[in-house]
Formats: C-alpha cells, sequence, structure tokens
C-alpha cells in the first residue's frame, strides 16, 4: 500500500529525513518512531504530498508522490490527523464535518449519512450543534479523527494521535484506532510512545533521520535486545563471577545481589549458570528471563545511533 | 492555466464567511464602518446645507470627495477580514488539515480572497446606495437636480473600490505569511491605506480633480499594481511554503 524508496528531505545543509525505505502492507498499522526532530512529520507531510521530497520517492496505492498530477488523486485517497487537530473552533461538530467532507467530494446523499455515523460512534452525535471551542482536548481529538475518517480514506495518518491527551482521552483514542485496525484499515502512525506502538502496531520503524530499526515489536525486541537471565542470589562473590566469566559469557552485570548475563539460549545455557553459581557457593533465590519492553529497545538504539 | 474547482473555491468560502460572522469584532470594525459613513457623510452635508451660508456650489467638491470614501473604505476593509482568514488559520492550527484536502493551493487562495472581498463589496455597495439616497434627499432642493449616481461615483464603484479590495486583500496574503498575530497583519496590511489618503488629502487642497478620467486612470493603475501582486501572493501562498516558512 505505501512503498517508500530513499526518500530524502534537506533543508538548505540540514537533513530532516535520510534515505528512508520501508513499506507498508495494505491492512497494516505501521508505527514511526523518533524522539522529537527525528523527521516523522517530514515524512508523513512528504507522504501526503503537502512539502516536496529531495529525491528518493514514495508510492501509494500505485500513485508516485514523484508525479505532480497525483497529488490531488493521493490527497483525495488519504486521512490526515495532524499533531494539532486544527478544527475550527467556531464552527459546531457537524459543519466542521460537513465543510471537509465537501472539499474531499463526499456526495451529499452520502455526507449527511456519513457524519452522523462517525458522530455517533464516537459519542458526538448530542453535540453535533455545539461549537467546538467549548469541547474538551479529548472530544476535539475524536472529531479530528472523524474528519480524518469522513470520506472513507484508503490510508490514514495520524501524527502523534494521543499527545497532550490525559490518560482518559489516551485510552479512549487508541481504543478507537484498535476499532480501526479491526476494520483492516491501513495505518501509518506517528508516535514516541512507545506503550501506544507496542499496543498497537503491527510494526514498527524506528526513526531518526535515517531508519535505525524495522520490524514487529517482538522481532525488534529479540534481535536488537538479545536474551537475558537475570539471577538474584544471597550474595555476589569474586568466585560465583569467575565461575560464570569461565562458561564464556561476555557480558556480565551485577546490581547488588542481581547478576544479569547476556545469553545466547537460555534453555542450553541457564542449567550450567545455576550449576556454577551453586559449586562457588552461591544460594540462588530466583532465576527469571529479563524481557525487554519497545522502550528498552527505542532507547538503546536511539543511544547507539546518537 | 489555473484549473479551479468551483465547488471548492465556494465550500472556501462560505466556510471562512460563516467564521466571520461569528467574530463580532469583524463584523463592527469591518461591516458597520461603511454604513456609518454612509449615514455620517449626507449627516454633515444636511447640517451644512441647513445651518450654514455656504453656498451650495462650493459644497460639489466636497460632495465628489466623499465618493472617494467608498474606495478608501475597499481598502481598510478587507485587511480586517483577510489577516483573520489567513493569519487566524495559521494562529489556529487549522491549515495543515485543509491542506491535506484534495484542493488546489489556488482553490484555497480564491476561496479565501473571496470570503473577504464578497462582504465587503456587497457593503460597500449597499452603504454606496443609502449614501446616494440620502444624500440626493439632503441636496436636492437646493442642486434642483440628483447629484448622484454620477459617472465618477459609477467608476469609483465599479471599477475603483473592487481593485482597492482586491489589492488590499492581496497584500494582506503577503503580510500574512509574515505574521502570527492578526492585529499585527491588520496593522501592517493597514499600510495600503497611506496611497488612498494621500489621494484624498490631494484631491481636498484641489491638486487632483476628481472626474471620471481621473478615476478610470486611476482604476489602470490599481489593475497594474493587483497583477503584481497577484502573482507575489501566489508565490507566498504554497503548500511547502505555508508549512516550513510561514512564521
Amino acid at each position: 500500500m505505501i512503498k517508500i524508496e530513499n526518500l530524502t528531505k534537506k533543508y538548505g545543509n540540514l537533513t530532516a529525513v535520510d534515505n528512508l525505505s520501508l513499506q507498508v502492507e495494505e491492512g497494516e498499522v505501521f508505527g514511526l518512531l523518533g524522539p522529537n526532530g527525528a523527521g516523522k512529520t517530514t515524512t508523513v507531510r512528504m507522504l501526503c504530498c503537502l512539502i516536496s521530497k529531495t529525491s528518493g520517492n514514495a508510492i501509494l496505492n500505485n500513485l508516485s508522490i514523484d508525479n505532480k498530477n497525483n497529488r490531488l488523486e493521493i490527497r483525495k485517497m488519504i486521512g490526515l490527523l495532524p499533531e494539532n487537530v486544527g478544527l475550527y473552533e467556531g464552527l459546531s461538530a457537524y459543519k466542521n464535518l460537513d465543510f471537509y467532507a465537501k472539499l474531499y467530494q463526499v456526495p451529499e446523499n452520502e455526507r449527511k449519512e456519513r457524519i452522523e455515523y462517525y458522530l455517533k460512534m464516537l459519542d458526538l452525535w448530542k453535540k453535533k450543534d455545539v461549537t467546538v471551542g467549548t469541547f474538551s482536548k479529548g472530544m476535539k481529538q475524536k472529531l479530528a479523527i472523524a474528519r480524518t475518517l469522513v470520506h472513507e480514506p484508503k490510508i490514514l495518518f495520524m501524527d502523534e494521535p494521543t499527545a497532550n491527551l490525559d490518560p482518559e482521552a489516551t485510552k479512549m483514542v487508541r481504543d478507537f484506532i484498535l476499532e480501526l485496525k479491526k476494520e483492516k484499515r491501513t495505518i501509518f502512525l506517528n508516535t514516541h510512545m512507545l506503550d501506544e506502538a507496542e499496543r498497537i502496531c503491527d510494526r514498527v520503524g524506528i526513526l531518526n533521520t535515517h531508519l535505525i530499526a524495522i520490524g514487529s515489536p517482538d522481532e525488534l525486541r529479540r534481535s536488537l535486545w538479545g536474551k537475558k537471565t537475570v539471577v538474584m542470589v544471597d550474595a555476589v562473590t569474586d568466585s560465583i563471577l569467575k565461575g560464570i566469566k569461565s562458561l564464556g559469557f561476555e557480558k556480565i552485570v551485577v546490581d547488588n545481589s542481581k547478576i544479569t548475563i547476556d545469553v545466547n539460549d537460555p534453555h542450553h545455557d541457564n542449567p550450567s549458570i545455576i550449576r556454577t553459581i551453586q559449586d562457588a557457593g552461591g544460594q540462588i533465590q530466583t532465576i527469571s528471563e529479563l524481557v525487554p519492553t519497545l522502550e528498552d529497545v527505542y532507547l538503546k538504539e536511539i543511544r547507539r545511533n546518537d | 492555466m489555473i484549473k479551479l474547482n468551483r465547488k471548492n473555491v465556494w465550500t472556501i468560502t462560505t466556510k471562512d464567511i460563516s467564521l466571520f460572522l461569528k467574530k463580532k469584532w469583524i463584523l463592527y470594525s469591518a461591516l458597520i464602518l461603511p454604513l456609518v459613513f454612509s449615514i455620517g457623510l449626507p449627516t454633515i452635508v444636511w447640517y451644512i446645507i441647513n445651518h450654514k451660508d455656504t453656498p451650495i456650489q462650493a459644497l460639489f467638491p466636497v460632495f465628489t470627495a466623499f465618493s472617494l470614501f467608498f474606495m478608501v473604505l475597499s481598502a481598510i476593509i478587507p485587511t480586517v477580514i483577510a489577516a483573520y482568514s489567513f493569519v487566524g488559520e495559521k494562529v489556529e492550527k487549522t491549515l495543515e488539515p485543509l491542506l491535506a484536502t484534495p484542493t488546489t493551493d489556488d482553490e484555497i487562495l480564491l476561496g479565501k480572497s473571496l470570503a473577504a472581498f464578497l462582504p465587503v463589496i456587497i457593503m460597500i455597495f449597499l452603504s454606496a446606495v443609502i449614501f446616494m439616497v440620502l444624500m440626493d434627499i439632503f441636496t436636492f432642493a437646493k442642486v434642483g437636480y440628483l447629484f448622484f449616481p454620477n459617472w465618477s461615483f459609477v467608476v469609483i464603484l465599479l471599477l475603483d473600490a473592487p481593485l482597492a479590495c482586491i489589492m488590499s486583500i492581496e497584500l494582506s496574503v503577503i503580510v500574512s505569511s509574515r505574521m502570527n498575530d492578526v492585529r499585527s497583519a491588520q496593522q501592517l496590511a493597514g499600510i495600503v491605506l497611506v496611497p488612498f489618503l494621500l489621494l484624498y488629502i490631494l484631491t481636498e487642497f484641489g491638486v487632483i480633480t476628481i472626474d471620471v478620467n481621473t478615476m478610470l486612470l486611476i482604476a489602470g493603475i490599481l489593475a497594474l499594481i493587483d497583477i503584481g501582486l497577484f502573482f507575489a501572493s501566489r508565490a507566498t501562498f504554497q503548500r511547502e511554503e505555508i508549512l516550513t516558512k510561514w512564521k
């Protein structure tokens, strides 16, 4: 559905996005993770044909952003939820949606139905004639999502959809995105909220101007973090550490009575670790596998690439 | 060749107008002002005629100079509306979703410009009718004929006022790209007022005579300025410029 090839954006000497290549399949929820200034918004703006690229290309549903004649068609096919909701606060919820539905050339007979459908779905129907200026942040975000969907776009771009929302509104927006995921919509999500990406996205890419890593949250955890065994002992002694090192493990981190060991295969390595500690006179209290969060992986990769 | 979807243009225009109508300060400062002039100026004339011994012929240049106000108003008022239309969207961060729609830059620019142009011109015409009617009522007994409408005023209303209005809107677009505050944009765009005030002063001192030829000449000059500003404002109003360079 989305194929990005060596996409680059430069502002003078500053490179905002460097040689980005990735692919998003139809019905997939893809999350682009990265710190502020990583180029996430610039990437989405290029894909939405809002700003030009410096080099490379992107193809959305067989339409290349390179071809100027495709730009209106691409914008017709996508829905963009920018970081700032950008609603007309002096207009009612209904009029906001009606305005955008008209610009997206939704036929008049369908327009009313769709507006009603999304306002009801997002629990805003009772407030349809109320001016948006009086809405809470969560309600505005819901309305902005409805605006993004009112023309039934094939691809949804969401730029930090839960930024600046309180926990309740954040949950509501995430739940709604999960509903959209069930409908098999293609969603390209920019976020720096890692738990959000972990819960919502099928695959994620870590961007810091250039793409650092890409894969499902599980794949990233496995490939970038490796496997770690954590052993809690009554006391860490030199003979215990010497014994573990003699097994050939290169990375051992000691924190009080906790020993964290980078292992290759926990099933094979853990029994020998246990034996060695016991032989050295140590008493094992617990032994477990350290399962990293996406946040651990993300921070490690961002720091490594800084 | 500029391709325009008229429905998109009109959708943007009507949306902007309905937003203006909710802003009381726009209504008061922009739309009420011409009405005040249209009633105020004839009232002054009525007072002079009835309370002073000034010969009526001596007042003819004043009547004619009054008609210039409608051109001046056509230049001032759009700065209030257009600055809100462009800077307001920028300040309220509503531009990005609008730019993401399948509309062209020209459609947005034209839609917004029309939203500033139409209410102003309608109010100017409406005020001009009130002005002419009141002036004729107050002066007919002394003048002996209907002073308004006359050809100079027709040229002012049908050519000079619309062209001044367009110039003001185009200037507001350019100014808006550099401003983050509606009031500052309005003030800077208010620079448009200077040549018109100068024209009014020169008329009052008799340096320039307001007649059909003069007003046609002014219309020609305004048209040339409008063409130049059209290309400048169009160059300013590009999606990428707006998202990356507009302050």
